[in-house]
């Protein structure tokens, strides 16, 4: 299993109040399996991505990812392991402004240790392989959403990551540059064996995923396999 | 690299809002940076005296004369290699603004006493032949347009009347930290003159000076001078000449305080100012800051390039208000005449000057830099949109 999580739970305190916002979670992604995670606003989604991802700590639980108990890592080790383990992907793109396309991509390799040379062989083969060569020396702000969310991508993948994590990637899309990005993730899953969980809103987002993960007020409401979803004829 | 290049980057991003902060540094290191000369100035007289030379004068007060008799008894105290004289003069150069010391000396002692006053040997002879000539500094004469020959009249407040006086010679100093705006004249022509009007005041002088053999012996002399006069009529105080030139300082230490305290003022001032920026800066940043921490970058990573960017904005304003510094300081003091004899800007200032830009740099960072390093990411990554 890539992931294993076994009554996982989250609350947040505020005031002197705790909230829960996920409640028992029991669920299992295996390796090279997209999986999109379903559900009202509100319900949970975000903060159970970033459970998996290792932005944030479980309140109780296990959390197992590649064999690796997240949960029990100090703050340096989980960002270690994020470095290497996770390529994140986020709604608003999130690259920093002040840099290229280019040097956006290759921002998490100065983590390693590999040689300037290096780095910029990775990048550019990271910017090929999201059909964004030609815009290498661009700022964010000179691209469109749905390139900047390619530069983002190409940027979650640079390290060669297990997993991919996506909150709502196509959620500020329109429909053609949607459709690229899921094309591109389908892609990253098919040839690249990435496992990736996605959260969205989006029927055309689910329907790129094998499997639907609904969430409800904090509660997983069922796990049906992907196979349905796409047997089933185009329902929207 | 790529670390300098986001700092400078980011640095640059709000061009208007840096422009400002840094103008403001500039300013606020420059006017450190005078006030600063200002009291250095100050002191100058001071710092340039020597530890060496020792100043009898009378004990009551300065304003009361010593007899000049006592300038023999004086020579023979064991350890005194050499003794003159000078009378504080107190002349108006035509209007009471134009201010400089005038020195009634004893010509033929006090050149060798004083090596840091460098004048033309054939000058100095001149002056010597001349009953009526004068020895000015060099800033003096620059600044009221005196040539060797010229006459300069001096109306007397404390001697009444009008004395002219005929330049024969014009001193240079020896170091940058040398009073040049110095002006000197027989003692011997004074005391003539005032057996016509002021005859109480016959033979005698404001104080003496004194060389010494032995530079460390300088305290055991002074007490001995004093002792050899102990109860005469008119009894003698000696210190050194640093001591005797710190005495008018301290005077006036209260304006020297308040310039100072002015001086660290301005610096906090633009310290807060700072801050601000950063802290407005490092807000708008948290989403980028939490992507950072998200991709594996350590919070020591996000704390250094915040630091970075503070330093480098204060830094390169300190620089600029340094460099300003040097001409700033000499427009100024071309402006103010010879009220500031030595007016330097000084290897101490400088080095506060960058200190106080990297001081401002560093603090403005921390509050913003600990904030951002402990920005929790899943938080940070919602201040997006
Ligand atoms: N730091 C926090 N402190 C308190 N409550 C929080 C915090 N973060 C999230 N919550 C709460 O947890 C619940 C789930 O939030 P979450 O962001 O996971 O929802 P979501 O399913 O992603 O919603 P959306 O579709 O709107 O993005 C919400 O009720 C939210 O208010
Ligand atoms: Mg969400």
């Amino acid at each position: 299993m890539m992931i294993e999580a076994r009554n996982l739970s989250k609350s947040y305190r505020r005031g002197g109040q705790v909230v829960p916002v996920l409640s028992a979670i029991d669920l299992d992604i295996g390796a090279g399996e997209f999986v999109a995670l379903m559900g009202p606003s509100g319900s949970g989604k975000s903060t159970l991505l970033n459970l998996i991802a290792g932005i944030d700590k479980p309140s109780a639980g296990v959390l197992r990812v590649n064999g690796l108990d997240i949960a029990s890592l100090g703050e340096a080790q989980l960002a270690d392991w994020r470095a290497r383990a996770v390529g994140f992907i986020f709604q608003f793109y999130n690259l920093l402004p002040v840099l290229t396309a280019f040097e956006n991509v290759e921002l998490p390799l100065l983590l390693t240790r590999l040689t300037r040379r290096e780095r910029r062989e990775h990048a550019e083969t990271a910017l090929a392989m999201v059909g964004l060569s030609d815009r290498m020396k661009h700022y964010p702000s000179e691209l469109s959403g749905g390139q900047q969310q390619r530069v983002a991508i190409a940027r979650a993948i640079i390290t060669d990551p297990e997993i991919l994590v996506a909150d709502e990637p196509t959620g500020d899309l329109d429909r053609v540059s949607a459709a690229e990005v899921l094309d591109l993730l389908e892609r990253l899953n098919a040839q690249m064996g990435k496992t990736i969980v996605m959260v969205t809103h989006d029927q055309r987002a689910a329907e790129a995923a094998h499997r639907l993960i609904h969430l409800d007020k904090g509660v997983l409401i069922n796990g049906r396999h992907a196979e349905a979803a796409h047997d089933a004829p185009a329902s929207s | 690299m790529y670390f300098l290049k986001l700092i400078g980057r980011n640095s640059l991003r709000h061009k208007l809002r840096t422009a400002l902060t840094t103008l403001g540094i500039v300013i606020a290191v420059l006017a450190f940076g005078l006030l600063q000369t200002v009291v250095d100035a100050w002191y100058a007289g001071a710092n340039a005296a020597s530890a060496t030379r020792l100043v009898t004068r009378n004990a009551i007060s300065l304003v009361f004369p010593l007899p000049i008799t006592y300038r023999d008894r004086i020579r023979q105290i064991a350890g005194v290699r050499s003794v003159s004289q000078a009378n504080w003069f107190g002349g108006v150069y035509i209007s009471e603004r134009n201010f400089f010391p005038q020195f009634a000396v004893d010509a033929a002692t006090y050149f060798d006493m004083y090596p840091e006053l460098v004048i033309p040997p054939d000058q100095l002879q001149a002056f010597l032949r001349d009953r009526k000539g004068c020895i000015v500094g060099r800033k003096l004469a620059q600044t009221y347009g005196w040539r060797v020959g010229d006459v300069v009249p001096l109306r007397g407040t404390i001697h009444p009347g009008t004395w002219e006086f005929v330049i024969r010679g014009i001193y240079q100093g020896r170091d940058t930290s040398t009073d040049e705006v110095q002006f000197f004249f027989h003692w011997q022509y004074l005391n003539e003159s005032l057996r016509r009007s002021q005859s109480q005041l016959v033979d005698t002088t404001g104080i003496f000076l004194i060389d010494v053999d032995d530079p460390e012996r300088t305290a055991e002399i002074a007490r001995a001078v004093d002792a050899t006069f102990r109860n005469s009529l008119a009894e003698t105080l000696t210190e050194t000449e640093k001591a005797f030139q710190l005495g008018f300082v301290s005077m006036t230490e209260a304006i020297v305080v308040a310039i100072r305290l002015v001086s660290f003022l301005v610096i906090v001032i633009i310290l807060a100012v700072m801050a601000n920026t950063m802290a407005m800066s490092a807000r708008e940043r948290l989403a980028e800051y939490a992507t950072l921490k998200a991709i594996g970058f350590a919070p020591g990573f996000v704390r250094r390039l915040i630091l970075g960017e503070s330093i480098a904005i204060s830094l390169a304003g300190s620089a600029l208000g340094c460099a300003l510094t040097f001409p700033v300081a000499h427009l100024f003091v071309s402006r103010m005449g010879t009220l500031f004899p030595v007016f330097q800007v000084s290897a101490q200032t400088v080095a506060l000057q960058i200190a106080a830009g990297l001081l401002i740099g560093v603090i403005a960072a921390v509050a913003p830099g600990i904030r951002a390093g402990r920005v929790r990411i899943a938080e940070g990554l919602r201040a997006v949109g």
